[in-house]
């Protein structure tokens, strides 16, 4: 790798709708990502995305800016018909995306083969977590960038960037998944439902709330996954999110409801030279983008700027809390206080 | 029951498959399953450690070892590689596996898959997503003899990807891709980086002090009103509720599929590894097996949903009426 000073990364923003889109292009985000209406996305939920007339709109919108739009097309084509996949691949192409986030070697091997101008880049759905995985998919299809799990800490993701011949983009900031992305059915298990096979965890056609008395159950598809007293906050009941019962104790006994948040790493991921930084959350509120967009472009320029000097400034810290509905932040796997 | 000759007029037409041990045993529980296992009609078995690296009762040799006391007891040998590949010392590991030249060896990652392409045969382990034919026909080009299907796919869509009457051509000389299911035990659902056992004993990943191996089971996760949901085993979660696929033996013809795993528990191992044999090769009605089963298995009973496209943790036992010859 190259020995000149590290580049600014790239500030990759979510658009769960045109409004999203449009928010967090004007608040300085380099690039937005996006999907379309259906199951070929990660994101696949009701009210959410994109339409064709939508799509094109919102590439216009963002190139007339300067800003650089993503497709996200990061599920896997589906055993009795795949076709969708290979229809949005056309689709994105045409609407002049820069680029599609992909998982599935099949939709790949589409884009490489039909679209041999389209630039790829790896999904975290991929399950990527070392440089030789993401090599396979560099070698085979031609990806010029991969989104790692959140499951590395920031020494593993140095390691992991020196080795391999493609950029490296990570999470900065947003909802935080305990598990391996793509490596995890927990979903499909208790509703039938998935991220590889739906694109949604812990759908909400599945939830059921139950008040009993004073407290409210928080069911998916009949299981127990929480229940709340009356003044305490009710989280959405994604499933690895519950409280259940270990060896008679009830606790979060697999991940405690927090949030991911790096904005004190930003120094060291730009010198081990991070491409890119992803906020996630495209089924979050515009105005969620818009805030979130606004302090993480301060804080990567303020950064880029002057590292050294580079503090967390409590307004961003307050501008993040006001969003992030009273959530506790963590480093996430970064730092690893577990390890 | 008297053992029948492979190939006897009653079928001996399924393979049955060990799965690699996804707890963490002592040597000497190792030993003592796998003794049994050389004397079961499991033609098939997978070894070595896939969940954590940490692991360690059993060194690389002793696997290599077992594989070879496995191989001179007729079964055919496949050495599973670890599904969360993340450290340099873990992609030696890999690397030596894919090196080996004595056993075929199961990928499941992409760094697997890559390390073994173009080095002969080896198989596509259940956590490599494979949703499609086009996703198959992918892997097929490097040469695999044999995939595991993603335990979240209906036997329909299994079916569809690699049917019988048009496999894809895959390991030595294009030989078509064998198709494996996953069909008895909790399924591994979901890796982590972290490590769940170590965290329910408030103790740092690093320094685990190895509290897995006091649950050769897994750790019973269950809902606030006491249902079995979930297993805990290390960095990996697996279902409470054991997959078990005894009812589908029509469907599982009809639909080509002729591999069926079985991953190992704890105690009653041989018992179900012969029921299986008796209803898939052996013509015994599944209804009485299915009972059976339901007495061996784990806390959390029997599940089958993902057979027929549906929640995992469902139990439905149509499959057993379906076949003419439900016990009274």
């Amino acid at each position: 790798m190259t020995e000149q000073s590290p580049r600014k990364p790239e500030l990759v923003c979510p658009a769960g709708s045109l409004r999203a889109l449009k928010l967090a292009v004007d608040a300085g985000a380099d690039t937005v990502y996006m999907g379309m209406k259906d199951a070929t996305n990660a994101r696949n939920f009701a009210g959410l995305n994109f339409d064709a007339a939508q799509a094109r709109e919102g590439v216009e919108y963002a190139h007339r800016r300067g800003a650089k739009v993503l497709m996200a097309l990061n599920t896997y084509g589906e055993a009795r018909d795949p076709s969708p996949w290979y229809r949005a691949v056309d689709a994105a192409a045409a609407f002049g995306a820069d680029a599609l986030i992909l998982a599935d070697p099949a939709v790949m091997a589409y884009a490489r083969d039909h679209h041999p101008e389209l630039r790829l880049h790896l999904s975290v759905q991929a399950s990527a977590t070392n440089y030789e995985a993401i090599e396979f998919y560099r070698e085979r299809y031609g990806i010029q960038r991969a989104v790692l799990p959140r499951v590395l800490t920031i020494s593993q993701v140095a390691h992991l960037i020196k080795n391999s011949g493609v950029e490296i983009e990570v999470f900065g900031f947003g909802s935080l998944c305990v598990m391996v992305e793509g490596r995890c059915a927990l979903s499909s298990y208790a509703t039938g439902r998935s991220p590889n096979n739906a694109g949604v965890c812990s759908p909400a056609a599945s939830v059921r709330w139950v008040e009993k008395g004073d407290v409210v159950e928080a069911r998916l598809n009949e299981v127990l996954i929480d229940c709340f007293g009356a003044n305490e906050a009710r989280g959405y009941p994604t499933l690895c999110k519950g409280r259940f019962e270990v060896d008679g104790v009830t606790d979060y006994a697999l991940e405690e409801p927090t949030s991911l948040n790096t904005l004190s790493m930003l120094p060291e991921l730009i010198n081990i030279g991070v491409a890119a930084i992803k906020i996630e959350g495209r089924q979050r509120s515009p105005a969620y983008v818009e805030q979130v967009t606004k302090v993480w472009r301060a804080a990567i320029d303020a950064c880029a700027l002057d590292p050294g000097r580079f503090f967390v400034q409590p307004t961003w810290t307050t501008a993040l809390g006001r969003v992030a509905e009273g959530q506790q932040h963590t480093l996430g796997a970064y730092n690893r206080p577990w390890r | 029951m008297t053992r029948l000759p492979q190939d006897a007029a009653t079928g001996g037409e399924f393979t049955l498959a060990v799965g690699p041990v996804t707890y963490y045993w002592t040597r000497a529980s190792l030993t003592e399953f796998y003794a049994e296992v050389a004397d079961s009609a499991a033609q098939t078995v997978y070894l070595g450690e896939t969940v954590c690296a940490r692991r360690r009762e059993m060194k690389a040799e002793d696997w290599f070892d077992l594989a070879r006391d496995l191989r001179a007891a007729g079964k055919d040998v496949v050495l599973s590689a670890q599904v969360l590949v993340e450290s340099e010392s873990d992609l030696r590991v890999l690397r030596r596996l894919a090196e080996n030249g004595e056993f075929q060896v199961e990928a499941n990652d992409a760094a697997a898959v890559r390390l073994l392409a173009g080095r002969g045969p080896f198989v596509l382990g259940p956590h490599i997503n494979i949703y499609s034919r086009d996703a198959l026909r992918e892997y097929a080009q490097l040469g695999p003899s044999r995939w595991v299907a993603p335990l979240e796919l209906s036997i329909e869509a299994v079916a569809a990807i690699n049917p019988s009457n048009d496999p894809l051509p895959g390991g030595t000389g294009g030989a078509p891709i064998e198709t494996e299911i996953f069909a008895f035990g909790r399924m591994p659902l979901a890796f982590s980086a972290r490590c769940f056992t170590a965290r329910h004993y408030h103790l740092q990943k690093d320094d685990c002090a190895f509290r897995c191996i006091e649950h050769p089971d897994g750790l019973l996760l269950s809902s606030r009103e006491g249902e079995p949901f979930l297993s805990m085993n290390g960095i990996q979660t697996q279902s409470a509720g054991t997959h078990c696929l005894i009812g589908e033996r029509e469907a599982l013809a009809r639909a080509g599929i002729r591999r069926l795993r079985l991953s190992p528990q704890a105690r009653n191992f041989a018992a179900i590894v012969r029921c299986f044999d008796e209803v898939f090769n052996r013509s015994e009605p599944a209804a009485g097996a299915a009972a059976m089963l339901a007495e061996l298995c784990l806390p959390g009973g029997l599940v089958n949903g993902y057979a027929a496209g549906r929640p995992g943790k469902d139990w439905s036992p149509v499959a057993l009426a379906g076949n003419g010859r439900v016990a009274p």
